[in-house]
C-alpha cells in the first residue's frame, strides 16, 4: 500500500528536481561579465551551484514524501476553529469594537512611514471589496477594474484643475462618474461570460488608460495632473501656512504628521463605510440576486429575474467604490498620471479578491493586508517579489483553493425545528 | 388558462415549431410527449418567451404574452421548472426557496415555504444543506419547490423525470398529482410517456415540430400508434 505511491512519486520527484535544476542553472548558473567592451558569459561560482543542488534535493525529497507531510486541511472545520472566538453576536461586536479602537489608536503610536503604508493598505481594501461585488458575488470576471479607479482619480484631478472643486465636493462626483462609466461599459458586455468577458473588460481598462494618456489637452497626457490639494477637515487645512490651518485653529505646533494621520483616518472612515454598505447590500435581495446569477443564469431567468439588470447593478455599484478609492488616491498622492492605472493594478486587486476567498469580505480585507504588506516587508527580496507572488499563488491553489476565508452566509433556523427542540 | 395559437418558432434557419396550437384549462394536468428533438423543450421555452415565437400567439390568462420579455412573463402567475433542474448548487435549500419568492412579499414567502416543505418533507431535513450536495431526486424536488414559491397559477415542468431512479420518478409524479389537487394547473413536458400519460387529463403528441395527436391521457395510453412509438410496443 505504501510502496506504490512512493514509486509513482519517485518519477514526479525526479522530474520536479530536474526541472528545478534546469531552470535554476539557466537563470542563476550563468553570469554576464564585461571583457573590455564586449560581454562574455562565465559560469557562476561553485557556491551557487552547491546551493542549486541543495534546492534540487529539497524539491526532490518534498515531492517524494509529499503524501506523508500532513496537509493543511482545507475543510470547513479549521475555518470554524479560526473563527471560534467569533461564535456569538456579542463576541463579534466586541471584537469589532476592539479592532476599530485599535485601528483608530494605531496612527498615534507609530511613525509616518507605517501610517502611509496603512493608508495604502486601506486603499487596496476599498478597491478589493468593490471588485469583490463584481467578481466574488456576481461572478463576472472583470480585468479592467482599474479603469474605474482611474475615472475616480481623474474626476477629482480634473474637476479641481478646471473648476476648483475641493476633495469633499469631488468625492461624490467621482463615485457618480465611475458608476456611469461602469454602467456604460457594463451594457455592451452583458451578453458575455467568463473568458470573453474578461478579455473585453481588460480591453476597456486599457482604453480608459490610453484615453487619459492621449487626450493631452484635457488630461495632461503622460504628464498627468499635479498639485491636487489635500482634503480639509471642515475647512481646516493641513499646511504650514494658510488662512485657516489645522494647527492654528487648535493652537498646536505645526507637524506634517498631522496630515498623514488625517489621511489615514479618512481612508479608514471610507473603508468602514464601504464595508458597511456592501455588507448591507449583500444581505438585501440584490445581493442574493448577484449570487444567484453567479450560480446559474438559466435558473435566474426562470424565476423572472433579469440577468441584464443584475449584471448592470453589480458593475455599476462595484465601479462606484473604485471611483471613491480613486478620488482618495488622487488627493493622497497630489499627483496622478495614467501610469498609476496600468493593468498590473487590476491584476493585484483581482489577486486580493481570489486570495481572500471570493465573496467573503473579511477574507478580502485580510488578503489586501497580506498582498500590500508582504512585498513591503520583503523589500530585501526586491528582485524576487514577483517570484514570491507566484509562489504564494501556487501554494494557495494547493492548500486553500477557496481562499483564506471562504464566504459563509448567515442562515435562519427553521421554526419547526425550534419547536421540536422545545 | 394557457392558449397557444399556431405557434412557429425558429432557431436561426431551423424551423423548430411548425404551427402548434394547444390549450391548458384551469385545474388540468396536460402533458406533451414526443421523441428527442421533436421540439418539446422549444415549445416550453417559447411559452417563456426565450426564444420568442416568430408567428402565432401565446395567451396566458387572457393576456397576449407572445412579445413580452421573459422576466415579465415569469413574474405573473407562471412558473417554470427548467430541464436539468438548475438549482443554485452553492446555496442551501432555504436560500434556493427564497430565490423562488424573490418578487413576493415576506408573508407569501413564509406561507409558500411552509407549503413546499410540507409537500416535500425531504427538503425540510436538508434545509441548511447546499443544494449541490443533494441527490438528483432531491434537487428535482427543490427545483419544483422553488418554482412553487411564487404561488403560480400554472406550473410548467420540463422533463422532471430526467436522470432519476424509477422510485424517485414515481414520487415526483405523485407530488405532481397532489399539486393539481391543491389548485395548481400543470403543463408537463415528458419523455417518460407512460408515467406522464397515466396522470394527465389530456395529452398532446409532438413530432418534428407538429402536433400529431391529442386526446385524453387514458385514450393516448391505449392508442396503438402511441404504444408503438413511445411506450415500447
Amino acid at each position: 500500500m505504501t510502496k506504490k505511491p512512493l514509486f509513482t512519486n519517485l518519477t514526479s520527484a525526479l522530474f520536479a528536481a530536474g526541472l528545478t535544476l534546469f531552470l535554476g542553472a539557466s537563470v542563476m548558473g550563468l553570469r554576464l561579465k564585461s571583457e573590455g567592451i564586449t560581454l562574455g558569459v562565465e559560469l557562476a561560482s561553485t557556491q551557487t551551484f552547491i546551493e542549486l543542488g541543495l534546492a534540487g534535493l529539497i524539491v526532490f525529497l518534498f515531492q517524494l514524501f509529499r503524501d506523508r507531510i500532513p496537509k493543511l486541511s482545507s475543510s470547513a472545520t479549521d475555518r470554524i476553529a479560526i473563527l471560534a472566538f467569533l461564535r456569538t453576536d456579542k463576541q463579534q461586536r466586541l471584537w469589532l469594537m476592539l479592532t476599530i479602537a485599535a485601528l483608530l489608536v494605531f496612527p498615534f503610536t507609530t511613525g509616518r512611514s507605517n501610517i502611509d503604508l496603512a493608508t495604502l493598505v486601506l486603499i487596496y481594501i476599498m478597491l478589493a471589496i468593490g471588485l469583490n461585488i463584481v467578481v466574488g458575488l456576481a461572478g463576472l470576471l472583470d480585468l479592467g477594474y482599474v479603469g474605474f479607479y482611474a475615472v475616480g482619480a481623474y474626476t477629482y484631478g480634473l474637476l479641481y484643475t478646471y473648476f476648483g472643486f475641493s476633495f469633499w465636493q469631488a468625492l461624490p462626483v467621482a463615485g457618480l462618474f465611475a458608476a456611469i462609466t461602469g454602467w456604460l461599459l457594463g451594457y455592451p458586455v452583458l451578453r458575455l461570460r467568463g473568458d470573453y468577458l474578461a478579455i473585453v473588460t481588460l480591453g476597456f481598462g486599457e482604453i480608459i488608460r490610453l484615453l487619459l494618456n492621449n487626450l493631452t489637452e484635457l488630461t495632461g497626457g503622460p504628464n498627468g495632473v499635479s498639485s491636487i490639494p489635500k482634503p480639509t477637515l471642515f475647512g481646516l487645512e493641513f499646511s504650514r501656512r494658510g488662512d485657516n490651518t489645522f494647527h492654528e485653529f487648535f493652537g498646536i505646533a505645526y507637524d506634517p504628521v498631522h496630515r498623514v494621520i488625517f489621511l489615514y483616518l479618512l481612508a479608514l472612515l471610507l473603508v468602514m463605510l464601504s464595508i458597511y454598505i456592501i455588507r448591507r447590500l449583500i444581505r438585501m435581495p440584490i445581493g442574493r440576486a448577484w449570487e444567484a446569477l453567479r450560480e446559474d443564469e438559466i435558473a435566474c431567468r426562470s424565476l423572472g429575474m433579469s440577468p441584464t439588470n443584475i449584471k448592470l447593478s453589480a458593475f455599476t455599484i462595484g465601479a462606484t467604490f473604485a471611483g471613491f478609492a480613486g478620488a482618495f488616491f488622487a488627493t493622497r498622492q497630489s499627483f496622478i498620471s495614467p501610469e498609476s492605472f496600468a493593468f498590473i493594478e487590476s491584476a493585484i486587486i483581482l489577486a486580493i479578491v481570489v486570495l481572500g476567498g471570493m465573496g467573503s469580505q473579511l477574507g478580502v480585507v485580510l488578503a489586501a493586508i497580506a498582498m500590500v504588506l508582504l512585498p513591503e516587508l520583503a523589500r530585501e527580496f526586491n528582485e524576487y517579489r514577483m517570484l514570491l507572488f507566484g509562489l504564494m499563488m501556487v501554494l494557495m491553489m494547493i492548500w486553500r483553493p477557496q481562499g483564506l476565508l471562504p464566504a459563509k452566509r448567515p442562515h435562519r433556523e427553521l421554526k419547526t425545528t425550534n419547536a421540536e427542540v422545545k | 388558462m394557457l392558449l397557444l395559437e399556431d405557434i412557429h418558432t425558429h432557431y436561426g434557419a431551423v424551423h423548430a415549431l411548425k404551427g402548434v396550437s394547444l390549450n391548458v384549462k384551469k385545474g388540468e394536468i396536460v402533458t406533451l410527449i414526443g421523441a428527442n428533438g421533436a421540439g418539446k423543450s422549444t415549445l416550453m421555452m417559447t411559452i417563456c418567451g426565450d426564444p420568442q415565437a416568430s408567428q402565432g400567439r401565446v395567451i396566458f390568462q387572457g393576456e397576449d404574452i407572445t412579445q413580452k420579455p421573459t422576466n415579465k412573463i415569469m413574474r405573473n402567475g407562471l412558473s417554470v421548472v427548467p430541464e436539468g433542474r438548475h438549482v443554485f448548487t452553492g446555496m442551501t435549500v432555504e436560500e434556493n426557496l427564497a430565490m423562488g419568492a424573490y418578487f413576493q412579499s415576506k408573508e407569501v414567502k413564509e406561507q409558500q415555504e411552509e407549503r413546499v416543505l410540507n409537500l416535500f418533507p425531504r427538503l425540510k431535513e436538508r434545509f441548511h444543506q447546499r443544494a449541490g450536495t443533494m441527490s438528483g431526486g432531491e434537487q428535482q424536488m427543490l427545483a419544483i419547490g422553488r418554482g412553487l414559491m411564487d404561488e403560480p397559477e400554472l406550473l410548467l415542468l420540463d422533463e422532471p423525470s430526467l436522470g432519476l431512479a424509477p422510485l424517485i420518478i414515481s414520487q415526483i409524479f405523485e407530488i405532481i398529482q397532489q399539486l393539481r389537487e391543491t389548485g395548481t394547473t400543470i403543463f408537463l413536458v415528458e419523455q417518460n410517456a407512460l408515467k406522464a400519460l397515466a396522470i394527465a387529463d389530456r395529452g398532446y403528441v409532438l413530432e418534428h415540430g407538429e402536433l400529431v395527436l391529442q386526446d385524453t391521457g387514458q385514450n393516448l395510453l391505449a392508442n396503438e400508434d402511441v404504444k408503438k412509438a413511445y411506450l415500447g410496443g
